[in-house]
């Protein structure tokens, strides 16, 4: 039935597109419809039961020794959730890698609970494994909710990502010869209804790096940014990127450090 | 059983607005799955709304309601410290309860 939702939503938007015409000043009137619906959506969002669920999993004692990721350090020391959403992706020394929430929680599952993460690695979207890192992740989200971006490229490994991140972003490849930037390289577009934040700029990365992990209105899920990364990939027609692998972190402290400075609006809610 | 329900309850003027988030699939019976058979309808069917143990509310739900449900409605009275309690029932007898205080 939410698929009814979004065809019935799309319909009507489609004839407020109709009679608005093509002139620009139209055209934002579309935009503020769109923002509207937003608005609506927002005081009920779902995603506060992901984060309700992220936050018990975080609690719960689990894996082969038996306890919970309560300890794992997020980057501002064992044991901080808040605020450190807004500091990821971030090098860490006892890695020595880049790494984004996603990682970084799989790693604390390695090393607090014992377990072998190469499922939760390799299963697909929309399993159980899959749910449980996107409602920890929405829950450490939403404990950075008004805070400030503030990721450092100070250290050598993230400007490396940085630079790596922007080489993807450019990277132009597979059957249809796609790069992110065809979609996201330019200000001010929008694909039906959905604007197409430039993400090489402050504001374009700003509207996309501080609304996510957020809830598909569409679908009723919850995304993390693996997902909506691993989902441009699939748009591109590219091979699916492999979860928390570089690429992705790369792609994040890109979009991430452009965003430095904008405040987090973590969980999101997206039509 | 389900997963915990939120619910926010604020009393102003001498009316209470209570706004609630419920977890459920709500399947319509309409959909298949990947290999073609009909997913079951699944969705709650009943909800009750008590304020300190008195019913102010009850609504008959079908499977047009969407996933994780939104409901928000006002109550005529309540203040600071009553006691709002939701229940939903589905269709496959399923049932939960949670209770927040107006704040």
């Amino acid at each position: 039935m939410t698929r009814r939702f979004a065809v019935g939503f799309a319909a009507c938007l489609a004839v407020a597109g109709f009679t608005a015409g093509s002139a620009r000043a139209e055209g934002d009137k579309t935009i503020e419809g769109i923002e509207a619906y937003r608005e609506a959506l927002k005081d009920g969002n779902p995603a506060e039961l992901f984060e309700a669920q992220g936050e018990e999993l975080w609690k719960k004692k689990a894996g082969p020794k038996n306890a919970s990721l309560e300890t794992c350090d997020l980057g501002m020391g064992p044991g901080v959730v808040a605020g450190t959403y807004a500091r990821l992706p971030r090098w860490f020394k006892d890695t020595d890698k880049v790494q984004d929430a996603e990682s970084r929680v799989l790693t604390c599952m390695e090393t607090i609970q014992g377990i072998d993460t190469k499922k939760y690695v390799s299963a697909k979207w929309n399993t159980p494994e899959k749910d449980e890192l996107n409602a920890i992740a929405t829950y450490i989200s939403g404990m950075s909710k008004g805070e400030k971006v503030a990721v450092s490229l100070d250290h050598p490994k993230e400007k490396q990502m940085f630079d790596l991140g922007k080489r993807m972003f450019y990277y132009s490849a597979g059957p249809h010869d796609f790069s992110c930037s065809t979609c996201h390289g330019q200000e001010g577009v929008r694909i039906r209804l959905q604007e197409l934040p430039f993400i090489d700029s402050h504001k374009g990365a700003a509207a996309g790096w501080t609304s996510w992990p957020a809830y598909r209105v569409s679908s009723g899920q919850m995304w993390g940014m693996q997902w909506r990364l691993a989902d441009c990939f699939r748009q591109q027609r590219f091979p699916e990127p492999i979860y928390a692998s570089d690429v992705t972190i790369a792609l994040s402290m890109f979009m991430a450090s452009h965003a430095n400075g904008a405040t987090m609006n973590t969980p999101g809610i997206k039509r | 059983m389900g997963n915990p329900m939120k619910i926010r309850a604020a009393s102003k003027d001498g009316v209470t607005e209570v706004k609630v988030l419920m977890s459920h699939e709500m399947e319509t019976g309409l959909r298949k799955d990947s290999s073609g058979n009909p997913i079951p309808a699944w969705f709650i069917a009943e909800v009750t709304a008590k304020l300190n143990g008195k019913d102010v509310m009850t609504a008959q739900w079908g499977p047009s309601v969407s996933k994780n449900p939104f409901l928000s409605f006002k109550i005529k009275g309540g203040k600071a410290g009553d006691k709002v309690a939701i229940t939903w029932t589905d269709n496959k007898g399923d049932t939960r309860t949670d209770e927040a205080s107006v704040t």
